[in-house]
């Protein structure tokens, strides 16, 4: 499974022109890049979100591959929906089998929150797709609110700082961990720095025998409050604190990919955000602490699945 | 007609056979053979689905059947599917169609023609599973042409010729066929079914002109409309609907040749000589008859006007049928709380109001989550209908039929 830069140069861009996402946004970026990995032609479902909105704003698209928005909280089941249709449209000799990869993007509100139930009917029941969370940790579309992946400590415009709270109360929804729960064949975390790894990652899903889920860290420099040409650094900083490891659950075995991730203090990452500026103006802010603390258990808790011994 | 025909399996099904409506739309709907079907079990729904899995359990369809967790995912998966390319279709009750709600203007927004068997019941609370038309009543303004039967026989029948309205090119809209929940879902009766390959003759392929998974296909499907084009797009909504009248009249009519039962937008009995007159949907029709039969007897000139096709309303036929008729009882199934009257009186009022000699209109409310309402209780609507007509005074409150 390696991948060739120049091969990959020469991939049809299935992202086009004219997308309204705002600069510095990681997601084009990251999407581009999927749709480059992929060795079949896609069909793509998208949740409503950032993405959507500023891609398909009728009568314009920026999509060059087949694509379907029904709603919010849906897109697992609408892949799903078509998956169905694509097996008994060949069954009935209506169509030929081809090689099509079923893919889905949706934000973390769509895939953490409100879209749970829907991903994770479609989940149990195989359909073969692969699910792509781009994560910003927040309601970037509607304006910055929290999200259940949105990280402790962390402004956003429903958890603002104030005489009595600080930022968001609670630890943040460990989703790659329950999606993997599931038993799907294929599951990891990804980040939009990596390019590498992210596509690997995509190849990697595409061959597996079911449904596949790669949840990849897409920074937000609206949300997260940094200037936009900072945005794969803030997302390399987040990897190497510790608050993004990067790693894949193949048929249920745990393995880091990429070595030494975790190499510096979380406040390292909190302080390239202005969303954690109302922690970070104190050094010996309780949260820090807590997130640092946090952040180490969770660390060992990984390795050990990975069965890797914590030389670090 | 009594024929035998032979299905997939080499099973001899008879016809008649003595079957329920909800075994009688899953056998129509394996007929159809669609590419999807996704559903969630609902009481009262439950046995189309039941007896649809065991057409997929025996091989006796193609179909792609898809167990979602719950309805609204029933409806998203049938939204994927048709845009993809394939035909699919859900079934559903009450509570089950409010979680829904959602995407049933999602299908018709996004104009796939999903069809969908609605087994009529109440909404919560208080909990219950019987039938009323809150579900129906629920759905009337999403853009989706409803068919309400009267029986196992017309559930079936409607089932047949479903598909050949929703994925007419002028019409491109998700389509409802509407049997009451128990009294056509759960009631064994006589049903002639067609042989397999007429109904597939008659029901054909979905062919769409746009599809997901055609080959080289580069279609983005449930763009966002910002001010510029939502409003138009709504608009062509209103002609795809207006479009359907005429399309459900002549494809009842073709199912009818072949059944020998014929079928229109609206059912009339003994209105030609009336004086006064009922309007009701779907089952309680019978009853309805029977209560009309007896003031027949009593020399009362009443007849009854049930409207099939529910949406789009079938105004021109209705004000027909209600010419000369001075006064009209409304038979509500469900209340529209806090409205100027209920669902289908204000139907009623808005498409008899250009009437030269419009019928004078009065509501009556019956037979809420199944509550059985008798002959008698009909009967005494009819008595209420009479003293207006002499009156001449339209009532502002609507009766309560049958409550305690």
């Amino acid at each position: 499974m390696t991948l060739k830069l120049r091969e990959l140069s020469l991939a049809p861009d299935l992202f086009g022109n004219g997308h309204g996402l705002c600069a510095g946004c990681a997601e084009s970026v990251s999407v581009r890049q999927i749709l480059a990995a992929l060795e079949n032609p896609p069909v793509v479902a998208l949740a409503t979100g950032c993405l959507e909105v500023s891609t398909t704003r009728f009568p314009d698209t920026t999509w060059k591959v087949p694509l379907i928005h029904s709603a919010f909280e849906n897109a697992a089941t609408t892949i799903g929906g078509v998956e169905a249709a694509y097996k008994a449209l060949v069954r009935k000799g209506r169509m030929e089998d081809r090689p099509l990869t079923f893919l889905v993007f949706g934000g973390d509100g769509a895939t953490y929150d409100i879209g749970f139930q829907w991903l994770s009917g479609a989940l149990e029941r195989g359909h073969k797709f692969i699910y792509i969370c781009l994560n910003n940790e927040g309601y970037m579309n509607t304006g910055i609110q929290r999200s259940s992946a949105t990280l402790l400590g962390a402004w956003t415009t429903t958890t603002p700082s104030g005489d009595a709270r600080s930022g968001k109360p609670e630890w943040h929804k460990d989703m790659t961990k329950i999606i993997a729960a599931h038993g799907i064949p294929y599951v990891a975390q990804a980040a939009s720095h990596n390019w590498k790894d992210l596509m690997t990652k995509v190849r990697k899903a595409e061959q597996a025998d079911g449904p596949s889920f790669i949840n990849v860290l897409t920074p937000c420099d609206r949300g997260w409050r940094f200037e936009p040409e900072k945005t794969m650094e803030v997302s390399q900083l987040m990897v190497e604190a510790g608050l993004w490891p990067l790693y894949e659950v193949v048929e249920g075995k745990w393995k880091m990919t990429g070595a030494r991730q975790k190499k510096r203090p979380v406040m390292d990452a909190l302080l390239s955000q202005k969303r954690f500026s109302h922690i970070t103006k104190n050094a010996d802010d309780a949260t820090i602490a807590a997130i640092q603390a946090k952040v180490d258990e969770e660390w060992d808790a990984l390795l050990a699945l990975c069965a890797i011994p914590d030389t670090q | 007609m009594t024929t035998t025909q032979k299905s997939g399996s080499g099973i001899k099904p008879p016809s008649p056979q003595a079957i329920n409506g909800g075994e009688a739309v899953a056998y129509a709907m394996r007929q159809i053979d669609p590419e999807v079907v996704a559903a969630y079990p609902i009481t009262p729904q439950t046995f189309i689905i039941e007896k649809f899995s065991e057409y997929v359990a025996d091989g006796l369809v193609n179909t792609e059947y898809i167990n979602v967790e719950s309805e609204h995912a029933a409806m998203s998966a049938c939204v994927g599917a048709t845009a993809a390319g394939g035909r699919s279709q859900t079934a559903t009750s009450g509570p089950g169609l409010a979680l829904m709600y959602e995407m049933l203007w999602v299908a018709s927004g996004m104009r796939l023609p999903v069809v969908m068997h609605l087994c009529s019941r109440s909404f919560s609370a208080p909990l219950n599973i019987l039938c009323d038309h809150s579900d129906v009543m629920g759905m009337r303004e999403s853009s989706w042409p409803m068919l309400i039967g009267a029986s196992p026989q017309e559930a079936y029948d409607q089932a047949v010729v479903m598909p050949t309205i929703a994925e007419n090119k002028e019409v491109m809209l998700p389509s409802a066929n509407v049997l009451d929940g128990f009294t056509v879902t759960h009631s064994v009766e006589r049903v002639e079914v067609l042989p397999d390959e007429v109904v597939k003759a008659f029901a054909g392929e979905y062919e769409p002109d746009i599809w997901a998974l055609e080959p080289g296909s580069t279609a983005t499907f449930g763009t966002l409309d910002a001010n510029d084009f939502y409003f138009e797009h709504k608009r062509q909504q209103v002609e795809a609907m207006k479009n359907s009248l005429e399309i459900i009249r002549t494809q009842l009519n073709a199912v009818g040749e072949i059944t020998g039962r014929p079928m229109n937008l609206i059912e009339e009995y003994l209105l030609d000589d009336a004086e006064i007159g009922l309007v009701v949907l779907g089952s309680s029709e019978g009853m309805v008859r029977a209560a009309i039969n007896e003031a027949r007897e009593a020399g009362i000139k009443v007849g009854m006007l049930r409207i099939r096709l529910f949406r789009p309303f079938p105004v021109a036929d209705v004000r027909k049928a209600l010419e000369g008729i001075g006064a009209v009882g409304v038979l509500d199934r469900a209340i529209a709380f806090g409205t100027p009257g209920n669902s289908l009186l204000q139907d009623l009022a808005t498409a008899t109001r250009t009437m030269p000699n419009r019928p004078l209109l009065m509501d009556f409310v019956y037979g809420l989550g199944g509550r059985a309402t008798p002959k008698f209780q009909f009967r005494e609507a009819i008595g209420h209908v009479l003293k207006m007509n002499e009156s001449q005074v339209e009532p502002e409150e609507p009766g309560y039929l049958g409550l305690k």
